[in-house]
């Protein structure tokens, strides 16, 4: 088994606590994982990766290009920073989230949504979803990473189980039923 | 029981699970978190110092009084402490002493690449090198009991790649450290030059001890496969080498010094061709060569981080062909919404001061609209530039400030200040006290008032430390940095005396006191009259809507610090609630 997993967004999207939990997972499975993140200079606002390896035994901390097997884009077009890492196989999780970069709010530059379209089309699989809606739907726009959390989980090898308890340990106490519900809305997308 | 940890959280864990007494640091990224880690272990007496050359004679005080201690920096945070630690060298040590020194390649969030294994070759102590965070937990723990066997300070290099790097550590139980009783020995601690001078020939054997157990069986291990290729490497790029070559035959080098110079002619002899894959210089390289044993040539750039990838390309596997998009728009780092920086800065380039710039958020200030910094070289650096500027020149202390943090004026900012004073300088000092060490993920200084727990702690007076310094108490202003207009007035009286002044702004960084969030501003479109001055203050949550001409305000971004409105000559700009 060989599963290569980059996830991008916008500082302050809650990548992190979404890697943390795909890390307890694999480990409770019995694989070797090993998470490699960028923390930038910025607050808010800058571009994240976090790069994730699951294996039976993993070297490299980074994933090496044309080899990521998903890649989870918690912004629109942030997955077009790192298209290097696509291969013939690879799986795009889109949360379709737009959050402005400064050339584009300030006017002088334009959202890129035709690449958005033509880059996407590169992928063998592509999962869209309006995680902040599904979020509100729910009660609570912080939650929408874990929405997307759930369209991951049903697209790789672990029991719904071990998602379940890794969500429960890593979330504060008073969330966890909130957390789960998001997570079963994107499970069961 | 098994645990997914970064490298720094491992660091942490092996302070804790060695028994250590004393942790004394300076944030630096990318070693920030060990600290903040292992303040969470109640065991262990955790502060941040003012800087990291303090923090690491807190470790020797604390090792001479009988407790392990250890003191974390990033690589140039090692340049502050490394006066301390050549002549620590020599002492030695009490109690165990280790120092985690983090690398940065690539410099993610850094001002300069140097390679921190120079230091241990430099001050003749031993240096581990882990390659994953159960490495950085067992050589951590390993450098305790190295530092008390052979009477030496131990240096563990990290580098981003193992600190923000999580993987599956075992974890185990805390020891207690042996109690050592406090040592009072004057040939040992006293560096005079006739105790010095015996310590240096110590200080000679101890390297000699040393390679013999980097010699030895237990680090430095030689992985036989296949015979044609061997590789000489360390750290994070021996994972590399792992995966880009598995059929590769290894020596990695667990201790980066002193080097097992007889294993690595072993090593060479057994294989046809021998390498080296080193990241930054060509340390080992160098000093392999310079015992005459044949290494081949790679064309390996001395710059920036390697991976997988450019490991393969060095071996000659072609490059793989990936496309990479450098027209998308930026996202580059930016002073937060309601940063207390923002304001000051828009008053300085409002008059088009030269400014020297010092090390922290405020160096962001850089950036387009503001471009209000014109230096930047390490910490404290802004104060003595500005007075060097200042002896040079006719008039630059009339267009010119230096803008310092409070955590970097804390950290060697004062010294220049005196400097300054004492020389009969003419420069203006601008102290951007916000309360926090903001760049590195707002850690508590001694200017916060609080410890690294949180605990009310005595506040430092800036004011009060500059008139102590011999600044007249008339040149000493403190300033509202959100108050533009009032801003600039003081900005245009003080770099027009002929004397040292210190304006000091007194707004706290939004992550510091939550409590200075207000209400969100949002924009009249009919008011607007499209002028963009307020896009001009380079705010995140401005922005500018190209068809209707006006410009609007992310109220989810806003935190209602004012500034536009005190720009926006129109009255379009009103707060939510009112």
């Amino acid at each position: 088994m060989k599963l290569d997993i980059l996830m991008v967004g916008v500082g302050g999207q809650g990548t992190v606590l979404s890697s943390n939990i795909v890390c307890d997972v694999a480990l409770a499975a019995g694989y070797d994982v090993k998470k490699s993140e960028i923390h930038g200079m910025a607050q808010r606002g800058g571009s994240v990766v976090t790069h994730i390896r699951i294996g039976e035994t993993v070297a490299s901390p980074t994933i090496p290009l044309k080899s990521a097997d998903i890649v989870v884009s918690f912004e629109r077009m942030e997955f077009l920073r790192y298209s290097e890492y696509i291969s013939d196989n690879t799986t795009l999780i889109l949360n379709t989230q737009m959050i402005l970069p400064p050339s584009v709010a300030d006017g002088a530059a334009e959202y890129p949504q035709s690449k958005i379209d033509s880059v996407k089309s590169r992928f063998s699989k592509v999962y869209e979803i309006d995680a902040i809606s599904k979020a509100m739907e729910l009660g609570n726009q912080k939650i929408a990473g874990m929405v997307v959390l759930g369209i991951l989980a049903k697209s790789v090898p672990f029991g719904k189980g071990e998602w379940e308890q890794a969500i429960k340990d890593r979330v504060p106490p008073k969330t966890i039923e909130l957390n789960l519900k998001a997570f079963d809305t994107g499970y069961n997308y | 029981m098994k645990k997914v940890l970064s490298g720094n959280e491992a660091f942490a864990r092996a302070a804790y699970e060695a028994g250590v007494g004393v942790v004394s640091s300076y944030p630096g990224t990318p070693s920030t978190e060990i600290t903040e880690n292992v303040s969470h272990y109640k065991e262990i007496y955790t502060e941040w110092a003012t800087n990291e050359k303090v923090g690491l004679e807190v470790a020797i005080g604390a090792s001479l009084g009988g407790k392990r201690s250890m003191s974390c920096m990033k690589h140039v945070g090692l340049n502050v402490a490394a006066d301390p630690l050549m002549t620590l060298s020599y002492t030695g040590v009490n109690a165990g002493l280790v120092v985690i020194v983090a690398d940065d390649p690539n410099m993610y969030s850094s001002q300069n690449e140097q390679d921190s294994r120079h230091f241990a070759r430099f001050g003749k102590v031993p240096m581990f090198e882990p390659c994953d965070s159960q490495e950085a937990k067992q050589f951590t723990k390993d450098g305790f009991s190295l530092s008390e066997e052979y009477c030496t300070p131990v240096l563990v290099r990290s580098t981003t790649r193992i600190s923000h790097v999580q993987t599956i550590v075992e974890l185990e139980d805390r020891v207690e450290a042996p109690k050592l009783a406090p040592e009072n020995n004057i040939p040992k601690w006293v560096m005079i030059p006739a105790n010095a001078r015996k310590r240096h020939r110590f200080v000679e054997n101890r390297l000699e001890l040393l390679t013999e157990l980097a010699e030895g069986g237990k680090y430095n291990k030689i992985a036989m496969r296949d015979k044609k290729i061997g590789v000489v490497c360390s750290g994070v790029a021996y994972t590399y080498v792992r995966e880009a070559m598995p059929e590769a035959s290894t020596l990695k080098l667990d201790l980066a010094w002193p080097l097992p110079m007889k294993k690595i002619a072993q090593f060479a002899a057994s294989v046809d061709k021998l390498y080296v894959v080193e990241e930054l210089d060509k340390f080992y390289e160098t000093e392999i060569k310079a015992q005459g044993i044949k290494v081949e040539t790679l064309e390996r750039d001395v710059c920036g981080e390697l991976s997988v990838d450019a490991v393969r390309e060095l071996f000659g596997v072609p490059p793989v062909e990936a496309d990479v998009d450098t027209t998308l728009p930026f996202r580059p780092p930016n002073m937060c919404p309601g940063c207390s920086h923002r304001g000051i800065f828009y008053a300085i380039s409002r008059l088009k001061l030269f400014v020297t710039g010092d090390i922290g958020c405020y160096t962001l200030g850089l950036l387009p609209p503001l471009q209000a910094i014109n230096t930047t070289v390490c910490m404290g650096a802004s104060i003595g530039m500005a007075h060097g500027l200042d002896k040079a020149t006719d008039d630059m202390s009339k267009k010119s400030v230096a803008v310092i943090g409070d955590s970097t004026f804390l950290h060697t900012g004062i010294n220049s200040l005196v400097n300054t004073v004492y020389n009969q300088g003419h420069s203006t000092v601008i102290i951007l006290d916000n309360t926090i060490t903001g760049m590195t993920g707002h850690q508590p200084n001694a200017g916060s008032g609080k410890d690294i727990h949180g605990n009310p702690m005595p506040k430092i007076d800036f004011a009060a430390i500059c008139k102590a310094v011999g600044v007249k108490e008339e040149n000493i202003r403190v300033i509202d940095p959100f108050d533009i207009v009032n801003a600039m007035e003081v900005l245009k009286e003080e770099t027009s005396k002929p004397e040292p002044s210190v304006i000091i702004t007194n707004k706290p960084c939004i992550f510091a006191d939550r409590s200075v969030i207000e209400e969100p501003y949002f924009i009249h479109e009919d008011k607007c009259s499209g002028c963009r001055v307020c896009t001009k203050l380079g705010c995140p949550a401005i922005a500018w809507d190209a068809s209707k001409r006006v410009a609007l305000i992310d109220e989810n971004l806003c935190t209602g610090c004012h500034l536009c409105i005190k720009v926006c000559k129109f009255g379009a700009i009103e707060q939510r609630s009112k």
